[in-house]
């Protein structure tokens, strides 16, 4: 009896797994054919993308760029495709896309808004990639806010620099009141000051200083702003303002004074509760009958302060669902920590409740960036009201889509960027054990 | 800079409460500027070009007042406005002027409280259908799917017109005319009716017009013209005298052609020397130097030229004068003598 039995001394060699299990066959096969009601699905959505996209790419890219009117568009396509359906005129994207974006701002000084938007990058890169960019770029954080509509508006530069003045003495007053009396009397005064300084005694300061020592750029109307670049004044000016105006709205809200806690109660209700196209109707229309007349009340200035004002109120509900999430045990342990009520915030409750808001918060940046152009309802040039200008055209009358194609690409962009930031931040500011 | 706004409004606010108001022709004049309210664009009578110059017949009229006023046809303020902005930009002084195809009605000018001061474009309402319709008449579209506008007078007259005729319609609103050209394109609806002008313009832009028709019925009277403020009577003559300073030099044969001929001295017809300045004191009485009429007409040409240039029939919107011809050729443009 032979003793037969077979033990194998090495392991034998891993296989390739089946071609049909791996690579893109396999992926397909596991993702895409799985069975037959997936494979139903497939070939349906497969047709569906075709279709949409055997209508939409011939049109863009087998267009007419260079043409003077609708009319010599239709003509080239005629003579090129035999047939004018299917096909863009993107010409008057070619004649009119400076229109679009800066609205009639003079040609000659376009870089002034080109250099306030480079700043305006610059000026955010310390905020929004805070470990990458050196903290000393703040100081043009801070100084923006100042340089930005100088050189958007021009004028003497005193302008600015008188603002400027008004938070220096605001400070100045807080910080000698503060120590000598009390934190908040020290607050209220510096309020007082500041607001007393802007209203009363800035424009003399500013006379004054102008003739004295005039340094100005060309002055630029209100009036001649438009297009896209209106969009995003408006929008950057909604958003920058308003996110802290919020923070305070929605601590208010929270807090136990009950004046301040009405106060916010019934601002954020009220604006919450109010069209957006409501209060820029009142901008435009029921403050002229208000004010006396002959007022220059800037009209932009104007729509700025509304869109703030409603952007705040989202705000400040979005920020108190952050506060709101936060669990009990984080006040406690700040209390206990013996910080008062602003270093706590500061340090323990804000950054949290921010984080958590994140996306709620940047949803209303881009809902608010995307309100701003409903301006066009008031008479204010911004994309869409010069598409419909640039329609009124005769060589142009009668185009529609591509101006509207156009004008949601540029929307897009910017959306888009603004939402994949936050999904960096979140990711970035991500402190959980994943 | 932005505060400095603010108190600037809290001054005036201040300062302006008891202050009577400035004529405004001696607003205009101080501040170099007019400010003159357009549309946001309408084809052929404004609309910005791709320099952001404004162009149109409405337009013209703006720059012909600067021009009498100023002596500069090109310091006028456009300010565009919507049709539920214009009234209160007026009202509020933010304009001087406001030359937007306003239909001249009685509650706009006695409730309101403006003056009409002439008619620039006698329009109409009138309907658009497409050929294969084979309709000649409004009155055969019964059940018909109409695109109309909303919130226009437009409105109001269609109801009118398909009640009195007691036939039936369905109306399909939209809000904007390039709305309802796609709409109208795409079928959506059977008609669309708004002032025959408008609806001319809009033909011209489709890419075979001739397979669409004008029905005959024009249902409404829709004079547009421009307008200012009720009670500042010498800026009303101002802009009333200037429009018809236009109508006038076509009727009298002046255009921007053989003007500075006629102007360099007196000619045998003691009209056009009075309207051009060369005789009589007409500009004083109207508080404006002699060469007034002159460069109101310089500015854009003669009635006649503007209407050419913008909306006649050499343009793509090609209309014809028809009701806007002089009252010598048939029409109604007829501007009080210049005496």
């Amino acid at each position: 009896m032979s003793d037969v039995s077979f033990v194998r001394t090495e392991m034998l060699p891993e296989q390739a797994p089946p071609a049909s299990e791996v690579g893109l066959i396999g992926w397909v096969r596991h993702n895409l054919f799985s069975g037959w009601f997936n494979t139903v699905l497939t070939l349906v959505s497969l047709y569906a993308i075709y279709y949409v996209l055997s209508g939409i790419l011939p049109w863009i890219f087998q267009s007419v760029w260079n043409a003077n009117s609708l009319k010599e568009c239709r003509e080239i396509m005629l003579e090129t495709w035999g047939s004018t359906h299917g096909h863009a005129c993107w010409a008057v994207i070619n004649d009119r896309w400076l229109q679009l974006l800066f609205g009639f701002y003079p040609s000659h000084l376009y870089w002034r808004p080109i250099v306030s938007l480079v700043l305006l990058l610059a000026a955010l890169a310390p905020v929004l990639y805070s470990e990458r960019v050196p903290r000393k770029m703040l100081i043009l954080t801070a100084a923006y806010p100042f340089l930005m509509p100088f050189l958007m508006w021009g004028g003497t530069i005193w302008g600015p620099i008188s603002a400027a003045l008004g938070f220096v003495i605001g400070w100045g007053v807080y910080s000698v009141l503060s120590k000598q009396l009390s934190e908040l009397i020290g607050m209220i005064s510096a309020a007082v000051a500041a607001v007393i300084w802007w209203l009363v005694l800035s424009s003399y300061f500013t006379g004054a200083m102008d003739s004295v020592l005039p340094i100005g750029i060309e002055a630029v109307q209100s009036r001649q702003f438009g297009g896209f670049m209106l969009a995003i004044l408006l929008g950057v000016v909604a958003i920058g303002v308003s996110l802290p105006i919020g923070v305070v709205l929605a601590l208010g809200r929270q807090s136990d004074l009950l004046v301040v806690k009405y106060l916010c109660v019934g601002f954020i209700e009220f604006i919450r509760g109010v069209p957006l196209i409501t209060l820029l109707f009142v901008a435009s229309l029921l403050l002229n009958l208000f004010l006396p007349p002959n007022t220059n009340f800037d009209i932009i200035l104007r729509v700025m302060i509304m869109m703030t004002l409603f952007s705040a109120a989202y705000m400040a509900e979005v920020i108190r669902g952050g506060l709101a999430a936060l669990p009990r045990g984080q006040y406690e342990g700040a209390d206990s920590l013996g910080l008062n009520y602003w270093q706590a915030q500061r340090l323990i409750i804000m950054p949290q409740a921010l984080k958590i808001s994140i996306p709620g918060i940047v949803s209303t940046f881009i809902g608010i960036f995307k309100d701003t152009t409903l301006v066009s309802i008031i008479g204010l040039f911004d994309v869409i009201g010069l598409a419909s200008a640039i329609r009124a055209d005769t060589a142009w009358n009668g185009i529609y889509w591509e101006l509207f194609a156009f004008i949601a690409a540029l929307f897009f962009v910017v959306c888009f960027s603004m939402s994949r930031y936050s999904m960096y931040l979140e990711r970035k500011l991500q402190t959980g054990h994943h | 800079m932005k505060k400095s706004v603010i108190l600037g409004a809290a001054t005036v606010a201040g300062l302006a409460a008891g202050a009577a108001m400035a004529g405004t022709v001696d607003d205009v004049k101080a501040r170099g500027k007019l400010n003159c309210g357009v549309t946001t664009g309408l084809v052929g009578f404004a609309a910005p070009d791709a320099n952001g110059e404004w162009q149109g017949f409405d337009v013209a009229v703006c720059r012909a007042v600067a021009a009498a006023v100023l002596g500069d046809a090109s310091a006028v303020e456009f300010v565009p406005t919507t049709g539920k902005t214009r009234f209160t930009a007026l009202a509020s002084g933010e304009i001087d002027m406001l030359a937007r195809n306003t239909t001249w009605t009685f509650s706009r000018d006695v409730d309101l409280k403006f003056e009409f001061v002439g008619v620039n474009y006698y329009d109409g309402q009138g309907f658009m259908v497409p050929k294969a319709l084979g309709v000649s008449s409004a009155k055969e579209l019964d059940g018909a799917t109409v695109c109309i506008q909303t919130g226009t007078t437009t409105e109001l007259n269609l109801a009118d017109f398909f009640r009195s005729n007691n036939i039936s319609y369905e109306p399909v609103p939209i809000e904007t005319n390039a709305e309802a050209q796609q709409q109208y394109l795409a079928g959506a609806c059977d008609v669309y009716t708004t002032d025959a002008s408008g609806l001319a313009a809009t033909r011209a832009t489709f890419e075979n017009p001739g397979d669409h028709v004008l029905l005959p019925e024009i249902i409404s009277k829709e004079p547009l013209g421009p307008l200012v403020r009720h009670g500042d009577h010498e800026w009303g003559d101002v802009v009333r005298w200037t429009l018809n300073a236009l109508v006038s030099a076509e009727e009298l044969g002046v255009t921007s052609a053989n003007i500075d001929e006629l102007s360099a001295g007196a000619t045998d017809n003691p009209e056009v020397n009075r309207l051009l300045g060369t005789e009589g004191t007409l500009g004083e009485m109207l508080g404006l130097d002699a060469q007034w009429g002159l460069r109101a007409i310089k500015a854009g040409g003669n009635y006649g030229e503007v209407f050419a240039k913008n909306i006649g029939e050499e343009t793509p919107i090609g209309l014809a004068r028809g009701l806007n011809a002089q009252w010598t050729d048939g029409g109604l443009m007829y501007s009080p003598p210049f005496r």
